[in-house]
């Protein structure tokens, strides 16, 4: 087991019109939960099942806030998902936070 | 590439099976609610999460594994209570067991203040949480009480679609239900293939023999042996009409439950010398010998 938390500058407070739940804990996937945060930046708190793979889950981040610039707080409860399947669950949280 | 869709090869055209099994657990219970009725009870991002499993290494889902949604169903109010297969395979813990006994107590209170409550149960689960093993199996018997408060006022429809099964302590729950409904793919059982061939050897039971393990715990054969009420095919719409006329046909007269003597017969009436296959014990064990 292993807990991350990340933070990253992003402005936009509209961004995320909604919270969005998506994904399951189960082998190989993870589960998301965004809410919309009341500041100047986003948070991202890890806890995975899969330890000493930090890099990578910055590596992946560091992407998905390259674009994406809405105030966030980001929960992922990780079942060992690969970073394709982590990037897909992102853009899937982010595509319901919107709606 | 034509847009014309009179074009296409028949095939396109034929009616596409809609599977459940391929939906997640909150999916799963969404599918029975009339359109726009439902709401959750204890979600996600309300955060009542095992405190069990971190310490263990194990990480927690949000919801515990146990989706708790309450809506209309032909405009009656319902509570349906999904074990998320993919969380740990599908197993009760102290916080998805206190869920849905809850949500059974308050059926039973809401119906016994006249609103009619029902329960519907998608019992995807392995049974206990290793993991919470006596918190599991004191929350077993906590949902066994509230379930039989409720049965008497209320009908309670479990299913087991697949592919997990129904397992371990949640399988006597499913016995105590008012109705089994069952897919070819769904199965029932009290202890689990892997369970009894850890306990008994391979010879005993090849729990890598899916065709065996089918032909004994499998829908088809539970219903042909009166065991299951229904067997419907992996469909949504097939899976939520036998659902829905279950809710409909109210409590039953007996339960399986109460037909000791019927069980009892049936075990009398196997030679344990001789070696049942699955097919013997469907002739022997008729379901139309259950009535």
């Amino acid at each position: 087991m292993e807990i991350l938390n990340f933070k990253f500058s992003a402005k936009n407070k509209g961004k995320a019109k909604g919270r969005a739940h998506v994904g399951v804990v189960g082998s190989g996937d993870l589960e998301v939960l965004l809410e919309p945060l009341d500041a100047s930046s986003a948070q991202v708190r890890i806890r995975t099942s899969v330890p000493g793979f930090s890099e990578q889950w910055k590596a992946v981040l560091d992407r998905f806030f390259m674009k994406y610039d809405g105030a966030v707080a980001i929960e992922i409860n990780d079942a060992g998902a690969t970073p394709g399947v982590v990037s897909l669950r992102l853009a899937q949280a982010v595509e319901a936070s919107e709606q | 590439m034509t847009t014309s869709t009179e074009a296409l090869p028949s095939a396109h055209m034929a009616k596409r099976r809609d599977s459940f099994i391929e939906l997640n657990g909150r999916e799963r219970a969404i599918t029975f609610f009339d359109p726009d009725s439902w709401r959750e009870l204890l979600g996600p991002f309300d955060r009542i999460e095992s405190p069990w499993l971190l310490p263990q290494n194990v990480t927690p889902q949000s919801d515990d594994g146990c989706i708790v949604l309450k809506g209309k169903i032909d405009g009656i109010s319902t509570v349906v209570i999904s074990m998320e297969p993919a969380f740990q395979g599908g197993s009760l813990g102290e916080v998805s067991g206190a869920k849905i006994c809850a949500a059974l107590d308050l059926a039973c209170r809401d119906t016994e203040n006249g609103i009619r409550t029902n329960a519907v149960l998608l019992l995807e689960t392995g049974g206990v949480r290793l993991t919470e093993a006596n918190l599991g199996l004191a929350a077993v018997a906590e949902i066994i009480a509230s379930l039989l408060s409720l049965r008497k006022v209320s009908p309670i429809v479990c299913l087991s679609a697949g592919t997990v099964g129904c397992f371990g302590g949640m399988s006597l729950v499913a016995a105590l239900s008012s109705y089994m409904v069952m897919t070819t793919e769904g199965r029932l059982g009290l202890n689990g293939p892997e369970v009894i061939e850890q306990e008994h050897g391979v010879e005993e039971f090849d729990s890598k023999d899916r065709t065996l393990i089918w032909a004994i715990d499998g829908g088809e054969q539970r219903y042909a042996t009166g065991l299951a009420d229904v067997l419907v095919k992996d469909d949504v719409g097939e899976i939520r009409q036998a659902v829905r006329s279950l809710l409909k046909a109210g409590v039953p007269s007996v339960y399986r439950s109460e037909q000791v003597d019927l069980y009892r017969k049936r075990i009398a009436a196997l030679d344990p010398a001789y070696q049942w296959n699955p097919e013997d014990l469907r002739k022997t064990w008729h379901r139309e010998n259950t009535k």
